[in-house]
């Protein structure tokens, strides 16, 4: 009776540790989470098979994969990240793939009293804002990004003070979503996105004021299902995938897949 | 090594334990002596905070007490800025997130004290307040310290609050746990070492006193014989 018991708890205990068989599992950074959730969604339904997505901070998502998290693929908000994998032989670096490049607007929210559409990166000194949100610099590309575009406009100085810092893009979204801070850098996929699109306004910042920021994607070694994360990735080199992309605020080089690293 | 992170998480935790103290001890006297029904109700909400997750108490103190809610405004009327990105903002978040690690050891110390010796420090005149501070008091000092000491160390080691509505602000919320976090982010792994095992080393010594001071909490029946 007793080991009857113990048997169909650990029947249950690996029922619920083993993973269903034939799915891709992508690591994803945080700025595509409404892109990439629309994607996987139709790569189901075109007959592709099950895909679990995971959105975090690029680093962190780094760092888990370096410590042997079981993903099948990851797409970097950056060139960095894919490229040490590829170093540490932990990417196969024939899949390396720029899928997209990010774009950084500056975000107010709709009931703000801030012109931010004609007065741009001048919205930040003036004296109502307390308060700006950026991803931190230190390892978040976008806050990078926002930083250099600061310096480049001049006014890091006289605002540096006033910065609150995101673990990532999408907590620095959502510092000044919520109202606690009174404008922030965000991604403009984040602006685009579902939920947040009527909750705001937003300036694109000009994309030669700072380092560009090309994402890339690449198969992770260790994976089981190569071939399969291979086959989610070119669905996304599909026009009718870029396109989804582009609707989502990023922009998709034409000829992407050309360059390598 | 970022010294004023260091600093800034030890006021922190220090004035967290001292406040906890003033406000745990009535709360863990009341729980301890009440004979109300449903006393069990406030033992639960004084133990949420162990079971609920840190992202849970950040985002309503980020959410439901930001400038979009009536509290929030309240707030923000009184003290001209919001609670996330500021100091008390922590101070608050860190007494409800370690309220239980205060409170339990205390409530759980004034429960070993023996009920006999209350009602002969009543019969022979005794105030309910000078019972309190003159028999209760001394008769469980270990487990108030225990209490404080787990309050501070709790404090200490807090991270997912400050993460949600701390805003990384050097000198203001940037606490060690966040600074270690970020070092690990930017791959200064030599920096995140030194700070962590400076965490682990306190967190291990305030863990020892606490646990020093529970096997010498002096038995009852000894007390008892010697004061007889």
């Amino acid at each position: 009776m007793r080991s009857k018991f113990l048997t169909s708890i650990w029947a249950l205990t690996m029922a619920l540790a083993m993973p269903s068989a034939a799915q891709v599992t992508v690591a994803a950074a945080a700025d595509l989470n409404a892109a990439l959730t629309e994607l996987a969604a139709s790569y189901e339904k075109s007959g592709g098979g099950a895909v679990r997505l995971s959105f975090g901070s690029s680093g962190n998502l780094f760092h888990q994969i370096q410590n042997g998290a079981p993903f099948d693929v990851f797409f970097s908000a950056d060139l960095d990240y894919p490229n040490r994998l590829i170093e540490a032989g932990l990417a196969e670096k024939s899949s390396f793939y720029r899928y997209a490049v990010g774009q950084l607007v500056l975000w107010v929210p709709a009931s703000s009293p801030l012109d931010v559409e004609h007065r741009g990166m001048d919205s930040l000194l003036d004296p109502s804002v307390k308060k700006i949100s950026l991803a931190n610099p230190e390892h978040a590309p976008y806050g990078r990004a926002a930083v250099a575009a600061l310096r480049h406009f001049g006014v890091y100085e006289k605002v540096s003070d006033r910065f609150v810092l995101g673990e990532n893009v999408s907590q620095a979204a959502q510092f000044v979503e919520s109202g606690n801070a009174q404008i922030g850098f965000v991604a403009l996929s984040h602006a685009l996105a579902p939920g947040m699109k009527e909750k705001g306004r937003y300036w694109i910042i000009p994309p030669d004021s700072y380092p560009s920021l090309q994402q890339a994607v690449v198969i992770l070694s260790h994976s089981s299902k190569k071939s399969d994360a291979a086959a989610f990735v070119d669905y996304l080199k599909r026009p009718q995938s870029t396109e989804v992309l582009r609707r989502y605020g990023f922009s998709v080089p034409e000829k992407a897949s050309e360059v390598k690293p | 090594m970022d010294w004023q992170a260091f600093w800034l998480t030890i006021r922190l935790a220090f004035l967290v334990a001292t406040i906890l103290l003033a406000v745990g001890l009535p709360i863990a006297y009341w729980i301890t002596y009440s004979h109300w029904r449903w006393k069990f109700l406030v033992e639960a909400i004084v133990g949420l905070p162990i079971v609920l997750p840190p992202t849970v108490l950040g985002f309503y103190l980020l959410v439901a007490l930001g400038p979009r809610s009536p509290l929030g405004r309240w707030w923000q009327a009184l003290t001209g800025h919001t609670l996330a990105f500021t100091f008390e903002g922590l101070v608050i978040g860190s007494i409800i997130y370690s309220l239980p690690f205060a409170v339990q050891p205390f409530a759980a110390s004034f429960d070993s004290v023996d009920r006999r010796l209350l009602a002969a420090s009543a019969t022979l005149g005794a105030s309910q307040f000078r019972t309190f501070f003159r028999v209760i008091v001394p008769l469980s000092a270990s487990g108030l310290v225990a209490g404080a000491a787990l309050s501070f160390a709790h404090t200490m080691g807090e991270f997912g609050v400050v993460l949600m509505v701390g805003g990384n602000i050097p000198g203001v919320t940037r606490t060690v746990s966040i600074d270690i976090y970020d070092k690990v982010q930017a791959f200064n792994y030599a920096a995140a070492n030194s700070t962590a095992l400076l965490l682990l080393v306190i967190s291990f010594t305030v863990l020892s006193v606490v646990y020093a001071l529970n096997r010498s909490r002096l038995p009852l029946g000894w007390f008892l014989d010697r004061s007889r």
